[in-house]
C-alpha cells in the first residue's frame, strides 16, 4: 500500500499533463459557442454601403452573412476565397462592414473584388453586439426563413468550408 | 513622509476600481454608478478573454459597456442586461455562470480540489502520528538484538 502512495504524484502529473494536452491541443480554443444558432437573424434598419438606402432584411433564400472590415487583417486574407465561393460557386454572400467606414469600405470592394450581393453598414457595431460578434472576421449560414444555422469565426478557407459547404447545400 | 507614502499606496489600487473609459458615462446617483461599475466587473469581455468589461480595450467591450449603459438609462434590471448579454454571447460572457450540468464542474470544481486536499492532509498526520508511537516489547527486542549483531562486527 504504501509503496503505491508513492506513485501518486506520478499519477497526478500524468493527470494535469492529459488535461493541458487536451486543453490546449484544440483548435479554435478561442471560439465561443453561439447561442444564436437555430434563433432568427436580428431585426435591423441600416444603410447598404453600395447605395447608402435603407434595408430591413436578408434575401429570402440561403444566405451566408460574412462580417468583415477594412481593418481587419483576416478579412483580407479570406476575401479571395470569398470571391471564389461567389464567382465559381454562385455562393449567395451578404456582408455586414463592421464597424467601418462606408469610404474605405467602397475602395476596398473595388481594389480586391466584390462578392457580396450588398453590404450592410454597421459603423456602431450595433447589428454586430445583437449577433454576438466579438471580432471579424464571422460568418453565419441563415436560411431562406431567416434563421441563423451555423457561425464560424475566423477566416473562410477551402478546409473550413469542407465542413460549411454541405451544411449551406442542405439548406437550399 | 509617511502620510505621502500612504496616499501613493492608496492611489496604486485606484485603477483597480477604474472601468475602461468609464467617464463617458455619467449617472444622476452614487448608486447607479456603483452598479454600472459592478455589471462591468460581472461581465466578460468575448474577445479577450480572461477580462471583464472594465477592464478591456477591445473595440466590444466598448460597444458592450455602452449598451449596458443605454439599458440601464432604459430602466433596465441587471438581470435582464446580462441576460441580454448572454443571450448573445453565450454563459460565457458571465463571470457568475448559472449552475448547470455542463458548469458543474467549475461550481463543484473547487470543493472537489479542497476535500482532497483535506483528505491528504489528514492521511498525512495520521502517518506522522503512528511514526511517533512508542516501540512495541516485540519491536525493542528485535532492536536490541539488531544492535548486538552490529557491535559484535
Amino acid at each position: 500500500m504504501n509503496r503505491l502512495k508513492l506513485f501518486i504524484p506520478l499519477a497526478v502529473f500524468v493527470a494535469i499533463g492529459i488535461l493541458f494536452w487536451v486543453g490546449l491541443g484544440k483548435e479554435d480554443k478561442d471560439v465561443l459557442p453561439s447561442p444564436l444558432i437555430g434563433k432568427p437573424f436580428p431585426q435591423f434598419i441600416l444603410k447598404t454601403v453600395e447605395s447608402g438606402e435603407e434595408t430591413n432584411h436578408l434575401p429570402e433564400e440561403p444566405v451566408l452573412v460574412n462580417v468583415w472590415a477594412t481593418w481587419c487583417p483576416t478579412c483580407k486574407a479570406e476575401h479571395a476565397f470569398l470571391n471564389k465561393l461567389a464567382e465559381e460557386q454562385g455562393i449567395k454572400i451578404v456582408g455586414i462592414n463592421y464597424k467601418d467606414d462606408d469610404f474605405k469600405a467602397k475602395q476596398w470592394l473595388k481594389a480586391y473584388g466584390n462578392p457580396y450581393l450588398f453590404n450592410i453598414a454597421d459603423p456602431d457595431g450595433q447589428l454586430g453586439l445583437e449577433l454576438g460578434v466579438y471580432g471579424a472576421p464571422e460568418t453565419f449560414l441563415v436560411d431562406s426563413q431567416g434563421i441563423i444555422r451555423a457561425k464560424h469565426v475566423g477566416d473562410l478557407n477551402a478546409t473550413v468550408w469542407e465542413k460549411l459547404g454541405p451544411e449551406f447545400e442542405a439548406l437550399k | 513622509m509617511k502620510k505621502f507614502v500612504l496616499i501613493f499606496c492608496v492611489c496604486l489600487t485606484l485603477p483597480a476600481w477604474a472601468v475602461v473609459e468609464g467617464y463617458k458615462y455619467q449617472f444622476d446617483s452614487q448608486r447607479e454608478t456603483d452598479r454600472f461599475n459592478q455589471l462591468a466587473e460581472d461581465l466578460r469581455c468575448p474577445k479577450c478573454q480572461n477580462q471583464n468589461l472594465a477592464d478591456s480595450n477591445a473595440p466590444v467591450a466598448s460597444d458592450m459597456r455602452e449598451k449596458v449603459y443605454e439599458m440601464m438609462q432604459a430602466g433596465k434590471t441587471d438581470e435582464e442586461i446580462v441576460g441580454y448579454m448572454v443571450e448573445r454571447y453565450g454563459d460565457f460572457v458571465n463571470y457568475t455562470p448559472p449552475v448547470k450540468s455542463k458548469t458543474l464542474f467549475l461550481w463543484l470544481g473547487p470543493v472537489a480540489v479542497f476535500v482532497i486536499g483535506l483528505l491528504v492532509l489528514a492521511m498525512i498526520r495520521r502517518g506522522q502520528k503512528q511514526a511517533l508511537q512508542p516501540l512495541t516489547e516485540e519491536e525493542k527486542e528485535r532492536l536490541n538484538a539488531l544492535k548486538n549483531k552490529a557491535d559484535t562486527k
